[in-house]
């Protein structure tokens, strides 16, 4: 390989910066191994240990989501997840889809459906009450 | 019916595209004989040679050091003259590299290719005074990019890479792997600005990882993992 000589003044400045390429690199990384604890920590407790996914009801949701640690641990799972999937398939229409116009639509459709998803999901979790939701629950059944 | 030849009479078909005359590429089939040791570029001399002139290839050394005869061999991306014939299923294909226009038959334009390779500074930079001898380093400092010295540049790697086939603006898998040849070089003073560049959109972290270019080196370097080198020291040196 031809290796060339040039003067040339010497940079300070560190690569990259805050490069949003960088960055989203290593949140998926991250992200990766933390929703591979969390979500296989969700199937074991949640569909395999004491009596797997049969005792799952309205009740036993309830009762997860009046203890503030379920709340953080199902909340930093849709977070991470939404996220996660959502930049994924940002790469995916980075790569494949070319004309300029369809980028745009599909990117603000994803934007949008996850924003919107990951309030919505917030809301829930944070502001579940276990009451209004038996009461609307039955009251539907009822009605 | 696939089976493995060992000596004797080859089909190889040619994917095969004369602008000035044809609307699309088309495959010809040819019948050539074959001695035990023969490459596949040996067996496009044979057709070229002997039974029609107008076929195009590049080729220059032969010898799997020049990197010019690039091409798709029975579906994957290879030196013609470092593949035997009696390797390869029967019939063989040849088709030119994906993701650079096609000239004519297997020639391919590279000028993109050689853009990419240009704009991540491939060479030594160091402004410091010039010493009496050369600018000595240690084993262990020549290791650390031994592997990225041997591209060829062939470009097997890089039209090998799905991403580089849907979005031409990626620099590639060679490019990086010449950055990666010059940044951990212990000699280089240009590595801030190197790995600037390759954090850019097209840069380094438009790899996938799917490891085409891994297989499909002639040269046998590890080149995927070079790729995830480049972008942990672009990592490291932003923190």
């Amino acid at each position: 390989m031809a290796v060339a000589e040039r003067a040339r003044p010497a940079t300070k400045r560190p690569p990259g910066g805050s490069d949003i390429n960088l960055w989203t690199w290593f949140f998926m990384r991250i992200s990766g191994i933390v929703l591979l604890f969390l979500v296989l920590g969700h199937f074991t407790i949640v569909h395999l240990m004491g009596g797997g996914i049969n005792r799952v009801n309205f009740a036993f949701v309830s009762g997860r989501w009046s203890s503030p640690f379920w709340q953080t641990w199902d909340w930093t799972m849709l977070f991470l997840g939404m996220l996660h999937g959502a930049n994924g398939m940002k790469v995916i229409i980075d790569d494949y889809v070319r004309r300029p116009g369809a980028r745009v639509a599909l990117k603000s459709t994803l934007y949008v459906m996850t924003f919107v998803l990951i309030l919505l999901g917030t809301l829930i979790i944070l502001t579940f009450d276990p009451t209004k939701g038996r009461s609307a629950v039955l009251g539907g059944i009822a009605g | 019916m696939t089976r493995k030849l060992k000596t004797g009479e080859l089909e190889l078909r040619v994917l095969r595209y004369n602008p000035e005359i044809d609307d699309a590429p088309h495959w010809e089939e040819y019948r050539v004989h074959y001695e035990p040791m023969d490459r596949v570029l040996d067996a496009l001399h044979k057709v070229k040679w002997f039974e029609d002139g107008s076929l195009t290839f590049r080729r220059s050394c032969a010898h799997g050091i020049c990197g010019s005869d690039a091409m798709v061999i029975n579906g994957v991306n290879r030196l013609a003259c470092k593949v035997l014939v009696k390797d390869l299923k029967h019939p063989i294909t040849v088709e030119p590299l994906r993701g650079l226009p096609v000239e004519k038959d297997l020639l391919v334009n590279m000028e993109g290719f050689f853009d990419q390779f240009k704009k991540v500074m491939p060479y030594l930079v160091n402004d410091e005074p010039v010493p009496a001898g050369e600018r000595l380093q240690s084993p262990e400092e020549r290791e650390r990019f031994d592997d990225t010295t041997k591209c060829i540049l062939c470009a097997a790697c890089t039209t090998s890479c799905p991403i580089f086939w849907s979005d031409g603006s990626y620099f590639g898998p060679a490019a990086i792997v010449n950055a990666h040849r010059f940044v951990f070089d212990s000699r280089d003073r240009a590595g801030d600005e190197r790995l600037r560049i390759l954090g850019q959109k097209a840069g380094a972290f438009k790899c996938r990882t799917t490891f085409n270019c891994t297989d499909a080196c002639p040269r046998g370097i590890h080149v995927t993992r070079a790729i995830q080198e480049v972008k942990r020291e672009v990592l490291d040196r932003s923190i």
